[in-house]
C-alpha cells in the first residue's frame, strides 16, 4: 500500500467503501407508464458519471429519486450507504444536507434575491452567524463568477445566469455528492465550457461524486478528457495516449431501461447499434 | 374537429374512480393540515414568514373589508327599514343592524372576501412554486414546505381574519348609522347607544369565534390546492379557481354547524 501510494501520489485517499449512490432494479410508473424498468447502477465516491438519453427517458426523474424528491414503486436506492427507499421525509432532510441538486430550470425562489437564494440553506439552518453567510455566499457566486448579481432576482437574470446560481446554491454547503440536470441545456458554446470547468473543477478539487444529466455528449467528452489544474486555474487537456486517467463514466437510458454502464473507452468501442448512432 | 374526436379526447374516468380520486383528495387535506398545526409546536417557527404573510392578508384585504361592511350594514339597515316602518317600530333599526352585523353578515361577508382574495392568492403562489420545481427545491435544500410556507399562511390568515371581522362589523354599524340618520332621519347617538346596548355576549361570541374557523378554512383550503397543482400553467389557473370556490362553499358550510353547535351551546336568547 505505502508502496503504491508512492507511486501514485494523488491516489493516496483510501476509497471509503461505501459507494455514493446505488440504483437496484428501480422501477418508477407515472399513470401506467413505465418511466423506468429496472434501473441498476454503481456511483462510486468521486466519479463523475454522466447521464445520457432521448427526452423524456427519465433522466431528471432518476435524479429526484436519488434525493427522495419521488418515491420508486420497486427497488432499492443507496445514498451515501444509507438505504433512502423507505425513509421518512424527517429523515431524509437530514440525509439532503449532503447532497446538492440543480434542477434542470435552476428552480430558484423567485420572491428571494440571488443572495437570499443561494444563502437559503445556510439560513435555515441557521448555525453560522449572518456575515459568515454573507462571506460563503460571495465565495460561491465568486466560484461561478456571479458576484455583482448578488442583490437583483432571479426574473432579472438570464437562462445561463440563473443556472449558474443554482449551482453556487447547490454547492455553498459544500456537499458530498452533487446533481446536476443538463446544466448546460440551451446555453451558448462559451457559458456551457465554463459551466463544465465548473464541474471539473468540483471533480478534481473537492473530489465530489457526480450524477451528471445532459443532453450534450461533447460535454461528457470534454469532462472525460480534461482535468483542472490548480496553478492556471482552468481545466487542461489530458495528454491524449497518456495512462493518467479522471473519475468519469457514463451512463446511456433507453425505453427505461439502462443500455450501457462505462467508461469513455468502453463507449468509443461499443458495438450497440443505437449507442453508435447516439454518439455520431 | 368533429364531436367524435373530441368525444375521445376527453378522458373519461369510471364513477370508482371519481369517488376514489375525491376521498383521497378529502383524506390529503386532513392529512396536510394536521401537518400545519403539529408543526406550530415543533420548531423553528417561522416568525418572519408569519409577519409578512400577516401584511399581505391583513393590511391588504384593508380597504375591500372596509367597503364591503360599509355597505353590507347599509343594505341591511335600508332592507329592515321597509319591514320595520310596516309595523311601526322603526327605531328598533340600531338593534337589527347590530345584531345582523356582528353575530353573522361580518364574519360571513369578511370570511368570503378574504377567501376570494387570499385562497386564490396562497393556491396561485404555491401552484406556481410547484410547477416551476421551487417546492421540490426547498426539499431538496432540506427545508419542508408546510412548514416553512402553510403553517404561517394559516397562522396569520386566522389572526387576521379576527381582527378583519371586528373591522367589518364597526363599518357594518357606520354604514347602517348613516342610513338611519341620512335617511331616515334618526338620531346619532341614539342609534349608536342601541346598537351597542343591544349586543349580549352570545352575539359577540358567536361573531368573533366564526373568523378563527374561516380564516383556517381559506388558508388550508387554499394551501391545499396550490400544493395539489400539476399541470404546468393551466393547473395554476384550475388550482385558484377551485380553491376560491371550495374554500367559500365549506365557509358557509361551517357557517351552518357552527350557528346550530353554538345555538345549542349558549342556548337561545
Ligand atoms: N409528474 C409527472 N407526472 C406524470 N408523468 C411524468 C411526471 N414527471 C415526469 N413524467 C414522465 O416521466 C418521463 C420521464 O421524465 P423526465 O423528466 O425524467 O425525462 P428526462 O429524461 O429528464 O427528459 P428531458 O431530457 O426532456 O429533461 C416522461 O415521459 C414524462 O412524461
Ligand atoms: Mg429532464
Amino acid at each position: 500500500m505505502a508502496l503504491s501510494s508512492q507511486m501514485f501520489p494523488s491516489e493516496a485517499r483510501v476509497q471509503p467503501p461505501s459507494d455514493a449512490i446505488v440504483f437496484e432494479n428501480v422501477e418508477l410508473i407515472f399513470e401506467h407508464k413505465p418511466v423506468l424498468d429496472g434501473i441498476s447502477f454503481r456511483l462510486p465516491h468521486g466519479e463523475t458519471k454522466a447521464i445520457f438519453g432521448a427526452a423524456g427517458a427519465g433522466k431528471s426523474t432518476i435524479l429526484k429519486l436519488a434525493l427522495g424528491l419521488l418515491k420508486a414503486d420497486s427497488g432499492r436506492i443507496f445514498v451515501l450507504g444509507e438505504d433512502i427507499t423507505e425513509m421518512t421525509e424527517d429523515r431524509l432532510f437530514e440525509l439532503r444536507s449532503r447532497v446538492g441538486i440543480v434542477f434542470q430550470e435552476s428552480a430558484l425562489f423567485d420572491s428571494l434575491n440571488v443572495r437570499e437564494n443561494v444563502a437559503f440553506r445556510l439560513t435555515e439552518e441557521g448555525k453560522i452567524p449572518e456575515e459568515q453567510i454573507d462571506q460563503r455566499v460571495r465565495e460561491a457566486l465568486s466560484f461561478v463568477e456571479l458576484e455583482n448579481t448578488i442583490d437583483m432576482l432571479p426574473s432579472e437574470l438570464s437562462g445561463g445566469m440563473r443556472r449558474r446560481v443554482a449551482i453556487a446554491r447547490a454547492i455553498i454547503t459544500k456537499p458530498e455528492v452533487l446533481l446536476y440536470d443538463s446544466p448546460t441545456g440551451g446555453l451558448d458554446p462559451i457559458t456551457s465550457t465554463n459551466i463544465i470547468e465548473l464541474l471539473v473543477k468540483q471533480r478534481d478539487v473537492y473530489k465530489t461524486s457526480s450524477l451528471l444529466v445532459t443532453h450534450r455528449l461533447q460535454d461528457a467528452f470534454v469532462m472525460a478528457t480534461h482535468c483542472f489544474d490548480r496553478a492556471s486555474g482552468h481545466m487542461k487537456r489530458l495528454p491524449p495516449g497518456s495512462k493518467a486517467e479522471v473519475p468519469m463514466s457514463f451512463l446511456i437510458l433507453r425505453d427505461g431501461k439502462v443500455i450501457f454502464d462505462g467508461d469513455a473507452h468502453e463507449l468509443a468501442h461499443t458495438r450497440d447499434e443505437y449507442i453508435k448512432k447516439y454518439l455520431s | 374537429m368533429s364531436a367524435e374526436d373530441f368525444l375521445s379526447r376527453v378522458e373519461l374516468i369510471s364513477p370508482t374512480e371519481f369517488a376514489k380520486q375525491k376521498v383521497q383528495a378529502v383524506q390529503d387535506y386532513i392529512l396536510l393540515s394536521a401537518q400545519a398545526l403539529a408543526n406550530l409546536f415543533r420548531r423553528p417557527l417561522y416568525i418572519a414568514d408569519i409577519l409578512q404573510q400577516a401584511d399581505l392578508i391583513g393590511v391588504g384585504s384593508l380597504s375591500i373589508t372596509v367597503l364591503a361592511g360599509t355597505f353590507t350594514g347599509a343594505v341591511l339597515a335600508m332592507n329592515s327599514a321597509s319591514t320595520l316602518q310596516r309595523f311601526g317600530s322603526l327605531s328598533l333599526i340600531a338593534q337589527l343592524v347590530s345584531v345582523g352585523m356582528v353575530r353573522q353578515l361580518g364574519p360571513v361577508i369578511t370570511g368570503l372576501m378574504v377567501a376570494g382574495r387570499n385562497a386564490s392568492g396562497m393556491a396561485s403562489e404555491l401552484g406556481s412554486m410547484v410547477v416551476t420545481e421551487q417546492i421540490d427545491a426547498m426539499r431538496a435544500l432540506g427545508t419542508d414546505p408546510v412548514k416553512k410556507l402553510v403553517t404561517p399562511r394559516i397562522v396569520s390568515t386566522t389572526v387576521m381574519l379576527f381582527f378583519l371581522t371586528i373591522l367589518s362589523d364597526l363599518f357594518g354599524l357606520l354604514g347602517g348609522s348613516a342610513v338611519a340618520t341620512l335617511l331616515l332621519g334618526l338620531d346619532f347617538r341614539q342609534y349608536w347607544t342601541d346598537a351597542w346596548q343591544i349586543l349580549a355576549f352570545a352575539d359577540v361570541f358567536t361573531g368573533l369565534i366564526q373568523p378563527v374557523f374561516y380564516g383556517f378554512v381559506i388558508a388550508s383550503v387554499g394551501c391545499y390546492y396550490g400544493m395539489a397543482t400539476s399541470g404546468g400553467t393551466q393547473g395554476v389557473g384550475r388550482s385558484t379557481t377551485q380553491a376560491v370556490v371550495a374554500s367559500s362553499v365549506l365557509i358557509l358550510a361551517v357557517d351552518a354547524f357552527l350557528t346550530r353547535a353554538l345555538t345549542l351551546l349558549l342556548g337561545f336568547r
